[in-house]
């Protein structure tokens, strides 16, 4: 990952997307101090804060200790790695509340059955004493997200929440994160290789590609108007079946890029079916398009194709 | 486009074409064993099902549907507990040994991980090569020339016929795949999942790929899949299963626009668009509770506990049939088209 700048309101879903090896994880890794050896944090700050901006680089191991799971909270792609496998799922929510001092023990105990009902459990009572294999894909994933929304979190960082789920149990955990964002005002951040799902939950996108953002701006226009070809391609290399174009997929040559071995200039450029002779000498800054929309690209889509075929639809 | 011209000309050569049909096929995988034999997992019940030559038939349906299961009993990978295979006209599931041998020639299956189903310690050439050392082609001059061809076919450089999985990117070793299962010249591929371990900007490569093989060879593919969008893409017709059992059959295009059985549409209505505007639009039919166990599945219509529209008692104690509402538009529902 490389020289990453990006914010996240209060009560807003960010969506992050990329392929296998664009960052996105390690991202979020990054932002609770959590990357794992050998990797490290080289630079850069990330302040967290209402009122008092803290940096989170600068905090003591206890204060961060203290950040992850209260104000922070963070949940997975797999959630039966997540879970205890040996101890009940209310119990487990419990303990992620005594972990942190907000509330006490007796009050961490009777928070547990709302929490569950919270995150639409169904027959939380019975659930909360059942073990997490005897609960499904879905449920598991909702039982992580009680944990995490327990301590009432300010921003939940979600890596890859429904890539696990079938079809019609993603639809659900969607709508839940949509829930209770409107109604407890976290903000989320939704890391995820799936834009479809972005269009559905997020307000704001960033786009990563070999470590870097490639693009980021509000969800309308960087999905109706995409700046840079890797965002444009990826947008069209996806089928639809509500009346988008048919025809072939457009394909992107090449596969993303080792990030031991990163090509020279843009990152993209050899993928890249709008390339310039700049594009392979210099890397292109992050730059603003219009209004909040902002790419990293020598040429920009507005002007390698004409008006008419701007959008990626 | 291309799939609306395909589409045509499948539908023109559909009634002479049957390549394979499925007749009433169940897998029951016991587990444990009493003294009464025990319980058995019932992953595909009752099936029946046919594929025309040259088309595309998407099999789509949520984990543990019985999809993938039923891909592997149509090319004799698993025994059928009872039913017919039909290929070309042949059961396969009665042939043994050697006409067996020959009739899976014919057919060849590409799998969803290619990082699993590629031998590690074999060369790119060596496993590509693999199917025909099976079926008796041994002279090393045309057997090197035929993984050359596969390899070009499939958008590989034949210089790396020498190289290991390994050194290879995702999508790379899924063109692997596909060049072992095209070396034979078969006439038919399942393909199980063959995209979803990909990066998205990958997976339109595969399945270009696919649809240009198809062309070129004249392929009739299963096409396995749990991604909708995509399966819409490629597929001619399209089967939705749901614990066991198919719930509705029918072209590809009418399926998509006029569901008729209640969990078609709530799948439909569960996949996001990448489109804003329309997502703010969706409103997905949310189903209550979890799929149950394919051990004991609910009595009468399998979807009834989670129906939204389920009339009782009939939905609970009748198992609706698969029946034609019209231009082979199948659907094994009480109420069809009433959500």
């Amino acid at each position: 990952m490389d020289g990453v700048s990006f914010h996240v309101d209060r009560g807003e879903v960010v969506g992050v997307v990329g392929e296998s090896g664009s960052g996105k994880s390690v991202m979020a890794l990054s932002l609770l101090r959590l990357v794992p050896d050998p990797g490290r944090i080289v630079g850069g700050r990330i302040l967290f804060g209402r009122t008092r901006q803290r940096d989170v680089l600068q905090l003591s191991e206890a204060d961060v200790r203290e950040l992850r799971g209260s104000d922070v909270a963070m949940i997975f792609q797999d959630p039966t790695n997540s879970l205890n496998p040996i101890m009940r799922v209310g119990s487990q929510v419990r303990e992620a509340m005594a972990a942190h001092q907000r509330f006490t023990a007796w009050e961490a105990g009777q928070r547990v059955i709302p929490m569950l009902e919270k995150v639409r459990i169904m027959a939380a009572r019975r659930r909360a004493i059942s073990f997490p294999h005897q609960l499904s894909g879905g449920m598991r994933q909702r039982a992580m997200l009680a944990m995490g929304l327990s301590n009432e979190p300010s921003l939940l960082i979600a890596d890859e929440p429904t890539a696990s789920l079938d079809l019609t149990v993603q639809a659900e955990v969607i709508e839940l994160l949509r829930d209770l964002n409107r109604e407890t005002g976290t903000a989320i951040v939704l890391i995820t290789h799936d834009l479809a799902v972005v269009a559905s939950l997020c307000t704001r996108v960033i786009v990563m590609y070999a470590g870097r953002i490639v693009e980021q701006g509000p969800i309308r226009r960087v999905f109706k108007s995409p700046q840079h070809p890797y965002t444009w391609s990826l947008l069209r290399s996806i089928p639809r079946f509500d009346g988008g174009p048919g025809g072939p997929l457009l394909s992107i040559a090449g596969t993303p890029p080792d990030l031991a071995d990163l090509p020279a200039g843009c990152k993209f450029h050899p993928r890249c079916r709008f390339r310039t002779e700049r594009c392979s000498a210099e890397e292109p800054p992050l730059e603003h398009v219009t209004g909040a929309q902002e790419a990293r690209c020598w040429v920009l889509m507005r002007n390698a194709l004409p008006a008419r075929e701007g959008g990626p639809w | 486009m291309v799939k609306v011209a395909r589409q045509a000309t499948s539908q023109a050569t559909s009634r002479e074409a049957t390549l394979l049909e499925v007749r009433d096929v169940s897998v029951h995988f016991p587990i444990g064993a009493g003294f009464f034999g025990g319980e058995v997992v019932r992953a595909v019940d009752g099936v029946s099902l046919e594929v025309r030559a040259g088309e595309t038939m998407g099999l789509v349906g949520e984990s543990g549907c019985g999809k993938s299961t039923l891909g592997r009993v149509i090319v004799q990978l698993l025994p059928a507990t009872s039913g017919q295979v039909l290929f070309r006209g042949v059961d396969l599931t009665r042939l043994k040994g050697e006409r067996l041998r020959m009739m899976r020639q014919d057919m060849q299956m590409i799998f969803q991980d290619p990082y699993g189903s590629l031998n590690p310690r074999m060369t790119a050439g060596e496993i590509i090569a693999e199917p025909l050392s099976n079926f008796g082609v041994t002279r090393a001059r045309g057997r090197d020339r035929r993984v050359t061809d596969a390899m070009r076919i499939c958008g590989l450089n034949p210089a790396y016929v020498n190289r290991y999985p390994h050194e290879f990117s995702g999508g790379q070793r899924q063109r692997i795949g596909i060049a072992r299962a095209l070396v034979l010249n078969p006439t038919f591929i399942v393909a199980d999942e063959p995209i979803s371990a990909l990066d998205v900007s990958i997976q339109a490569q595969i399945v270009n790929l696919m649809d240009e093989l198809q062309d070129r060879f004249q392929l009739t593919y299963l096409f396995i899949a749990h991604d909708l969008s995509m399966v819409h893409h490629i597929s001619d017709r399209v089967a939705v299963m749901y614990l066991g059992k198919i719930v509705e059959i029918a072209e590809s295009s009418t399926i998509y626009r006029r569901p008729l059985h209640p969990y078609t549409k709530a799948l439909l209505s569960s996949i996001p668009i990448p489109d804003p505007d329309l997502e703010a639009m969706r409103r997905p039919i949310l189903l209550k509770g979890d799929i149950p166990s394919p051990i004991s599945p609910p009595r009468g219509c399998r979807f009834h506990t989670r129906c939204p529209i389920a009339q009782f008692p009939i939905c609970a104690e009748r198992e609706p049939p698969l029946v034609d509402a019209g231009g082979g538009h199948r659907a094994a529902c009480h109420f069809p088209g009433k959500l």
